[in-house]
């Protein structure tokens, strides 16, 4: 196996994610393309950490971070999508306009 | 990539799997669709993770992505009201920009990987030992794990806060 494999299945994930987050208008659709996202950066890790042979796996260490910082990222965020829908009766983001002038 | 070796064969099918499912994440008009696949693909980044070696990642991304996170996605997807079934307002008007956005991405980070790494092999697959794993957070990355622990009380805090009903009203 090649490094350079998984870092290419990496960037094709997070380059779908970025489309993902472009595209959508839908907030926790969004939120779904982030995830695409944080998965692709995981894989980096892990396969960087096999790879510079880091026998302390740091490289996974920081996986599980990520997945931590990721679990809480999506709490705060389906809240805030969840507080948003309650006022605004809606979820799509181009119609949260109420800071623009 | 060497298709003589066994792991290639896996890694192919297994990455065109996660790129197939994230495409439906990203395309799909039915919502259901959309959070589903997204388990195909972090179930897919989780087969990559035993691939390289690292078990207790993959595990933990079952239980945490899997077992966890998309539920509360589908929670989101029922409490929000998105149009369940297909719908035709899930998407901008410019997704050809951002089509663009996402090939140009695309292209510089895996032309830079390529080029700057060639066919650089990764020797000897191990698994690492889930002591080992411990060990590492315990001694070299105590703060950051003790740090980690505080994000999750504050976004644990956050959630409470932000979703309960206003007291006044």
């Amino acid at each position: 196996m090649t490094i350079a494999q998984f870092l290419v299945l990496s960037a094709a994930l997070f380059s779908i994610g970025i489309y993902g987050v472009l595209v959508r208008r839908n907030a926790v659709l969004v939120l779904l393309s982030v995830e695409l996202m944080l998965a692709a950066v995981n894989i980096n890790f892990v396969a960087f950490g096999r790879y510079f042979a880091d026998s302390a796996a740091g490289g996974q260490v920081f996986a599980l971070f990520i997945i931590t910082v990721a679990a809480a990222e999506v709490g705060i965020g389906l809240a805030i999508v969840l507080l948003i829908f309650r006022n605004r009766a809606s979820a799509n983001i181009d119609e949260l306009d109420v800071l623009k002038w | 990539m060497d298709l003589s070796v066994a792991q290639n064969w896996f890694f192919l099918i297994i990455a065109l799997f996660m790129v197939a499912a994230s495409l439906v994440v990203v395309i799909s008009r039915n919502v259901m669709h959309a959070a589903l696949m997204l388990v195909g693909a972090l179930g897919g980044s989780a087969a990559i993770f035993i691939l390289l070696g690292a078990e207790f990642v993959a595990g933990v991304l079952v239980l945490v992505y899997i077992g966890a996170i998309i539920v509360l996605f589908l929670f989101g997807v029922m409490i929000t009201r998105v149009p369940i079934g297909r719908a035709r307002s899930l998407d901008h008007d410019n997704r050809w920009p951002a089509a663009a956005v996402a090939i140009a991405t695309f292209a510089v980070l895996a032309g830079s990987a390529v080029a700057f790494f060639g066919d650089e092999e990764i020797e000897g697959v191990s698994a690492v030992r889930t002591s080992d794993i411990g060990a590492t957070i315990f001694e070299r990355f105590v703060v950051p794990f003790e740090v980690v622990s505080f994000v999750l009380l504050a976004a644990l805090i956050g959630g409470i806060v932000l979703a309960r009903k206003d007291p006044e009203s």
